[in-house]
């Protein structure tokens, strides 16, 4: 069956091929280490809140900490253990970051929460299903980490019309998809079935990049022997960075998610191929996300592969189960090489979000650009897949014009990196526009902030002047009615009369002074 | 273990401006071979001059900004501006004529600007209209194409000429210079003869002037060699010889008797140089993909406005410096429409 494809505008083709060295070797599953470390922020989203406190026992699969708000995702144990502190530990985060951790002391039993099979999901409503996704703390395990219980709850006027499974690795060097889709094939089509029977879009499309040729092969004998002719298997060209939700879209449906919109508003709905695999973990076999696919890759791992991870197992421990380091490991990367995090220490856990751990040497990563002047050759803005123009952006970011930096829609650029690596001038261009973004929205926060006081103040001074005013007007209306005849013989009178009755209550004769007798 | 860290994007970067300047110097042999075999030793000296006062301008310069010197001479920037203008210069010019248009270009048109990166007008441009307005006898002699010579000029001679130094018989350089064929063309029209007689004369060739067509075809080999090496788009060096093409071909379509052909145009002059090396030097051109269009189309007219009915025998400098002056207008109206917004 042939598919229409697009071509999304700029991008970097043939980024990724040669750089999957971990996709050859099956997943195997890391060993439970002795520490399982749970950041409390680990989605897009308020942070989750500690359920347990120190000194309990946990199992697995058990709740550590519930979704505080709507946009929000609960975290379960990964092994049965003892909660040995709620601290704050150092997260994943680009600044070496601390943020407030449960930390669970493993027992080696593994002992598991009795999970809850459903035999068969069209049993089920579908708000029990989003329900069960919700509690089952599911995210987008592409690396955003989003709460699908969200995507898929929303409400949207628009039909969907097509279900989009992203299985489009786009990152070199990541390839926990690739394997989860060879692998578990099955699993993941029955995760399709559940997602068309929840959303029910006329069709499902797994998206893969055509160098996967292997695994497309997969993915087609499972589906031809699955029959259900709403799921298909699209290859798409290996182009950066089609893995990317709007570029895919682009590429599959020749529509663009309008600005500010979500892709549901347009019929669609993208979920990564992992995060599918867990929606059937969590809907028909009852299981909480507590473990992921992660890729532990680059020059300076001695055997890069992917491992099943339960998710807040330190890195260090996947590093020592992949034999270790090389002698030259330079970075550790969270993610991939374009837009990974470099992290400052392998005692961090891996968290939903981690789906690489890249350790390049090395030669393998620039290590210290020396920036030149810009030469405005816009080779930037041909490979931007925004259709910005990095060039212009650059320059009122690094100038400080704010206003016009957003006025050339920094806010549409995804950070993907292209401009940076075809950028002659060796300009770190992605780190001038998360600048400006950040100035921007510390900009505005502080607008509001000043406006709010401002408010609080007039409203404060109008208070102040209508008090006053009022005041005023009592008193002048008071000295009106003394200044008023009428009012004066009122009160002559009302004087009389109260003399009047004082005399009648008092004896007949007006007291007077009792002379004394000398 | 602890790490160090730094930002995403990790991949090395894939190009260089120091690539890209190697791969235009790269594009220019062809021309300036042509050039060498036609006119002979002049162009080697003029290249040779413009290349030494651009190294020792730009370090100067360099060193009086307090800019790292080395790093910045190693992008092949200046030396590309250098011989640009050098292949510009007529091969009989003295050598302080690319003394002075190289030093104008480095110290005035480029670092006083900021240097690169930060000057609005293309500092070889700037360089030749200062030596065209300033020296126009020396800027409009040429030598006539070697093949057309009666007597040979040698390399003594030619070094001799450039030092200007007498040599021996000294009267033969009258027979053998004269104005460009653009230049002469332009002459006889206006003393109405007509195309088909000037075609008879014998410094045409077969589509241009003799000589220059051939200059030209190898600078359109050069040019399409950067398009392929992917270190100019199209954009420009199609917008310029379109624009060139069919504003000389509607005159040339009401008047064919007293009109240069479109071809004559594209092949004259510096129309091939400055639409694949001169327009397209990325610092001064329009940056956005309708921008670059409109850029070199505008540039294409100018010039023909300036060749046909303009005091000065070429238009490409003065057309190039019109529109740099235009280009931050161009580009805040081409702005591409951003993924998901509305056109």
């Amino acid at each position: 069956m042939s598919f229409k494809l697009w071509r999304f505008k700029g991008g970097l083709p043939s980024l990724a091929k040669g750089k999957k060295t971990a996709s050859s070797l099956a997943i195997q599953t890391a060993p439970i280490p002795e520490e399982l470390i749970y950041p409390l922020t680990q989605h897009i989203g308020q942070a989750a809140v500690a359920t347990v406190k120190v000194g309990d026992r946990v199992l697995r699969g058990q709740l550590i900490a519930k979704a505080e708000g709507f946009v929000s995702a609960p975290i379960h144990a990964a092994s049965s253990g003892v909660v040995s502190e709620i601290a704050e530990r150092q997260i994943p985060h680009p600044s070496g970051l601390k943020g407030l951790c449960i930390c669970i002391k493993t027992d080696g039993l593994d002992e598991e929460l009795p999970a809850s099979p459903i035999a068969d999901f069209r049993t089920l409503e579908a708000a029990e299903i989003v329900n069960i996704v919700r509690e089952a703390g599911l995210v987008g395990l592409g690396g955003a980490a989003f709460p699908t219980a969200v995507k898929l709850g929303i409400k949207s006027d628009a039909q969907i019309k097509m279900l989009i499974i992203n299985a489009a690795e786009c990152e070199p060097y990541i390839s926990c998809d690739d394997r989860l889709l060879k692998e578990r094939a099955e699993k993941i089509i029955q995760g399709v079935e559940i997602l068309l029977y929840l959303l029910k879009p006329e069709q499902a499309v797994i998206a893969l990049e055509d160098h996967a040729t292997e695994t497309y092969q997969v993915i087609k004998t499972a589906l031809d022997e699955n029959a259900n002719s709403a799921i298909q298997a699209v290859q798409i060209p290996t182009i950066y960075p089609t893995g990317s939700e709007k570029q895919l879209i682009k590429t599959l449906t020749g529509q663009e998610v309008p600005q500010g919109k979500i892709p549901a508003d347009i019929g669609l709905v993208s979920l990564n191929v992992g995060t599918t695999y867990a929606v059937q973990q969590a809907v028909v076999e009852g299981k909480p996300l507590t473990s992921r696919i992660t890729t532990v890759t680059g020059e300076g791992i001695t055997t890069p592969r992917n491992l099943e991870v339960r998710i807040g197992t330190p890195m260090s421990k996947l590093v020592a189960f992949c034999d270790g380091y090389t002698e030259n490991a330079e970075r550790i990367i969270m993610g991939g090489p374009m837009m990974g995090v470099a992290l400052t220490d392998d005692a961090i856990p891996v968290v939903k979000a981690t789906n690489c751990l890249l350790v390049p040497t090395k030669k393998e990563v620039v290590l210290e650009k020396q920036a030149m002047p810009c030469i405005r050759c816009g080779q930037c803005a041909s490979v931007c897949p925004a259709s910005l123009l990095p060039q212009q952006m650059y320059w009122y970011s690094r100038s400080d014009q704010l206003d016009k930096a957003e006025s050339y829609n920094v806010f549409d650029c995804i950070e993907c990196g292209s401009c940076d690596v075809v950028c002659p001038s060796h300009i770190p261009l992605v780190q001038h526009f998360r600048y400006a973004k950040t100035a921007i929205k510390a900009r505005n926060a502080e607008k509001q902030q000043s406006s709010h006081a401002r408010d609080r103040f007039e409203a404060r001074e109008e208070r102040l002047a209508k008090e006053k005013a009022e005041r005023a007007e009592r008193s002048r209306l008071k000295r009106e009615r003394l200044k008023n005849k009428a009012a004066k013989a009122e009160i002559a009178g009302s004087v009389e009369r109260s003399n009047e009755k004082r005399q009648a209550k008092e004896p007949a004769e007006p007291l007077k002074p009792v002379a004394k007798e000398p | 273990m602890q790490f160090s860290t730094s930002n995403s994007p990790f991949l090395a970067p894939q190009n260089s401006v120091q690539k890209m300047m190697l791969w235009v110097l790269v594009a220019l042999i062809p021309g300036t071979v042509a050039m060498f075999l036609i006119f002979g030793y002049g162009v080697l000296f003029n290249i040779v001059i413009a290349v030494i006062t651009a190294i020792v301008a730009e370090s100067a310069m360099l060193a009086l900004r307090g800019r790292p010197i080395v790093a910045s001479l190693s992008d092949l920037s200046a030396i590309v501006t250098a011989i640009l203008l050098a292949l510009a210069l007529p091969t009989l010019a003295p050598w302080w004529i690319p003394f002075i248009g190289v030093a104008i270009a480095i110290i005035i048109a480029k670092h006083l600007y900021g240097g690169l990166g930060y000057n609005p007008f293309n500092p070889a441009m700037i360089g030749f209209a200062v030596l065209l307005v300033s020296f126009p006898q020396q800027m409009t002699v040429w030598l006539i194409p070697e093949s057309l010579q009666v007597t040979q000029l040698s390399f003594i001679d030619s070094l001799r000429l450039f030092a200007e130094l007498p040599i021996a018989n000294g009267q033969i350089v009258d027979a053998i210079t004269a104005a460009t064929p653009l230049d002469e063309v332009k002459t006889r029209l206006g003393l109405t003869e007509t195309v088909a007689e000037i075609s008879q004369q014998d410094f045409m060739g077969r589509f241009a002037g003799a000589g220059w067509e051939w200059v030209s075809l190898m600078y359109l080999v050069g040019g399409l060699f950067l398009i392929y090496k992917k270190v100019i788009s199209w954009h420009i060096p199609v917008g310029l010889l379109g624009g060139l093409f069919i504003i000389s071909g509607f005159f040339y379509l009401l008047e064919p008797g007293s009109t240069a052909s479109p071809l004559f145009q594209l092949f004259s002059g510096g129309a091939m140089l400055g639409a694949f090396f001169i327009a397209t030097d990325p610092v001064t051109a329009a940056t956005t993909i309708k921008g670059r269009v409109i850029y070199g189309v505008l540039i294409g007219i100018i010039t023909y406005v300036i060749r046909v009915w303009g005091g000065y025998p070429d238009g490409i400098a003065f057309a190039v410096i019109i529109m740099n002056m235009a280009v931050p207008m161009i580009d805040y109206y081409t702005q591409p429409r951003v993924y998901g917004h509305k056109g």
